[in-house]
């Protein structure tokens, strides 16, 4: 069967269109403020959301995200209350949402009733950056059982074999790391990524979204020409700390921009 | 991903290259000072009335910790795959000299993760890195400790992966650091078999050695794993396990994945990190080398913990009695020996690892006393 993910890229892609997929960090200022944001990207076009969880070492994540985690951890959230968000949300969207979290609270909740819980609240898909395919076995079996979708990252230092992999381990879409490094990273556009997306569209014909760097409308509409979908995330999680007011407005220039 | 490959292939390709090898023992002899001497403890000895104690002077050592054996292997190797640049996380600070030493022996350029916390405790060594041409980094992230400077380390090795190489400075992490940390530490204890040969004809019956991470026990145990040698691990109790602040992962943590590696882990029920506490800098960190666990659970070492306090008194106790001021993490192997000798009888013989030597503690040591220098 066909995830809500999966749908959602066959739609944009029957309409010649691009998935924007923004990010937030759950619990960042506050569990209710996460909801409303969710509901926010809903209204503004999002095409799916990308939720994170707070954790106390986000090896992959800038500055912003980090700040924007230890707010979180100190609202007290934590995998679990993530999950719960999820169950909550869907009482009011059916967007697809996956999460982003980092392996160690996974193994600790137990992956299998992770995989179980995070399904029946309503979560489409999983992103875990530190967890390489070549270590995942478990998790994408029980995945696949439980049709929750295994989204793995590539990075322009990917090899060959990396590729493969990757695309093999990842249902859902496939996470391209727009730069080496972390999240928030200022952005290269200089054709290389156009380049690095077409060698891994060569092994496959699972949707690539680009993410990591991406933070204005101009980056956001060169990125989506080359790929299936653009993850804007520390730029979203700075605007809604520092100018929550002008986070509507943001979220449509970005969505206008993504087509 | 792939610089973890690399790594690893450059690592199995210089244990074969005898260039390499000619060249690292060459620096080993004439720049680090190895063999470091073995050294009998006789007034200590005399004191706790039980077995003959022994130190390895790893003190003794250029930079003075064993931290410089790793440090220059790997910026050697970096050198070779065409690295132009190395950098490295640091708690206490010596792994962080270390790394600037040898990068200025090799003439590369050298950045420092430190947290600020620790960049206030170890303002010294701060001060040495700068001296040594290194750039020293504060971390103000998370607990602003090791574990942050750790993370922002492999961040920075993430984005300039292709010009830099990451001197991680114990036997934790991703594969092949645990085992190419460990390769560059065996070296003490391959020196410690001969050296206590010579001098008592035969094997030790106990090893005893602090672990943090966990790389000066494993320079010393991994020669004698496969003798009739007992060993002892010593964690860092801080001010109690009871009262939660403490680096005793085996006492009271549990197994996760950290950094790139599954091992024992303080962590609270949703996975997140606990924060660490020990009066010294180099054990104060939240997960542990996943080889010691395997050794652990196999049975073939004994972990166990000192406090601060017996820490702190095993501190002055060598101080005073041998002349040698210790780092504070040497002082936890040196507090159990101070529980252990007694009870043992005059013909058994402990060789205790001296990972590192005290100056660098002397100001954080005054300041605990009240006296401010």
């Amino acid at each position: 069967m066909i995830s809500r993910i999966g749908k959602t890229f066959k739609e944009l892609k029957n309409k010649g269109r691009k998935a924007f997929i923004p990010y937030i960090m759950a619990g960042d200022p506050s569990l209710d403020k996460t909801k409303e944001v969710v509901l926010l990207f809903e209204e503004c076009g999002a095409d799916i959301v990308e939720l994170g969880v707070p954790f106390s070492d986000p090896l992959a994540d800038g500055p912003t995200i980090q700040r924007a985690s230890e707010r979180a951890l100190k609202n007290g959230v934590t995998l679990r209350k993530a999950i719960s968000l999820v169950k909550d949300i869907r009482q009011m969207t059916q967007i697809p949402i996956v999460l982003m979290t980092y392996f160690n609270p996974v193994f600790k909740y137990g992956v299998e009733n992770f995989i179980k819980d995070a399904k029946i609240a309503g979560v489409d898909g999983v992103i875990i950056p530190d967890l390489p395919p070549d270590e995942a076995e478990d998790f994408i079996k029980l995945s696949r059982e439980a049709a929750l979708d295994t989204i793995f990252l590539l990075a322009p230092t990917s090899t060959e074999d990396r590729i493969k992999k990757v695309i093999k381990a990842s249902k859902g879409f496939i996470y391209y790391i727009s730069v080496t490094g972390i999240t928030g990273t200022t952005l290269l556009l200089d054709g290389s990524m156009e380049v690095l997306i077409s060698k891994i569209k060569r092994y496959t014909d699972k949707p690539v979204a680009v993410g990591f760097g991406v933070s204005t409308p101009e980056e956001a509409s060169a990125v989506a020409r080359v790929s299936d979908g653009v993850i804007v995330g520390s730029a979203i999680v700075k605007k809604l700390y520092e100018s929550p007011d002008e986070l509507r407005r943001y979220i449509l220039s970005l969505r206008e921009a993504i087509k | 991903m792939p610089a973890l490959k690399e790594l690893e292939e450059a690592f199995f390709y210089s244990k074969k290259d005898r260039d390499f090898q000619r060249k690292l023992e060459q620096l080993q002899k004439t720049y680090i000072g190895r063999p470091t001497p073995l050294y009998f403890a006789s007034r200590l000895t005399e004191h706790l009335s039980g077995a003959k104690i022994y130190l390895k002077r790893e003190d003794l050592a250029h930079t003075g910790a064993h931290k410089i054996n790793n440090a220059v292997g790997q910026v050697l190797i970096a050198k070779n795959i065409g690295k132009k640049r190395v950098i490295a996380e640091t708690g206490a600070g010596q792994h962080g000299v270390a790394t600037a030493t040898a990068a200025a022996l090799a003439g590369l350029e050298c950045e420092i993760y430190m947290g600020s916390e620790d960049m206030k405790r170890q303002a010294l060594n701060v001060f040495r890195m700068r001296l040594l041409g290194a750039k020293v980094t504060e971390v103000a992230t998370g607990s602003r400790t090791l574990k942050d400077a750790i993370n922002e380390a492999l961040r920075d090795w993430t984005t300039n992966v292709l010009s830099t190489h990451y001197v991680l400075g114990t036997v934790f992490g991703p594969h092949p650091f645990p085992l190419m940390v460990r390769d560059f530490q065996s070296v003490i204890g391959r020196e410690t078999k001969r050296q206590i040969i010579d001098a008592e004809g035969g094997l030790p019956d106990y090893l005893i050695a602090c672990v943090g991470g966990g790389s000066n026990a494993m320079g010393l145990f991994y020669e004698f794993l496969n003798e009739d040698v007992k060993m002892i691990g010593v964690e860092a109790g801080g001010k109690g396990i009871e009262t939660g602040e403490h680096a005793a992962r085996f006492a009271g943590g549990s197994i996760g994945v950290f950094q790139g590696c599954m091992s024992y882990l303080l962590q609270d029920d949703d996975g997140n990190v606990l924060g660490t506490h020990s009066v010294s800098a180099g054990l104060d960190y939240a997960s542990i080398g996943p080889e010691h666990p395997y050794l652990r659970d196999t049975g073939r070492v004994r972990y166990t913990y000192a406090t601060d306090d017996e820490a702190l008194s095993a501190f002055e106790l060598l101080s005073r009695t041998e002349g040698i001021i210790p780092a504070l993490e040497s002082a936890h192997a040196l507090a159990e020996v101070v529980k252990l000798a007694p009870g043992l009888s005059k013909d058994e013989v402990i060789v205790v690892n001296l990972s590192g030597r005290g100056d660098k503690d002397v100001q954080h040591v005054a300041r605990i006393k009240g006296i401010y220098l």
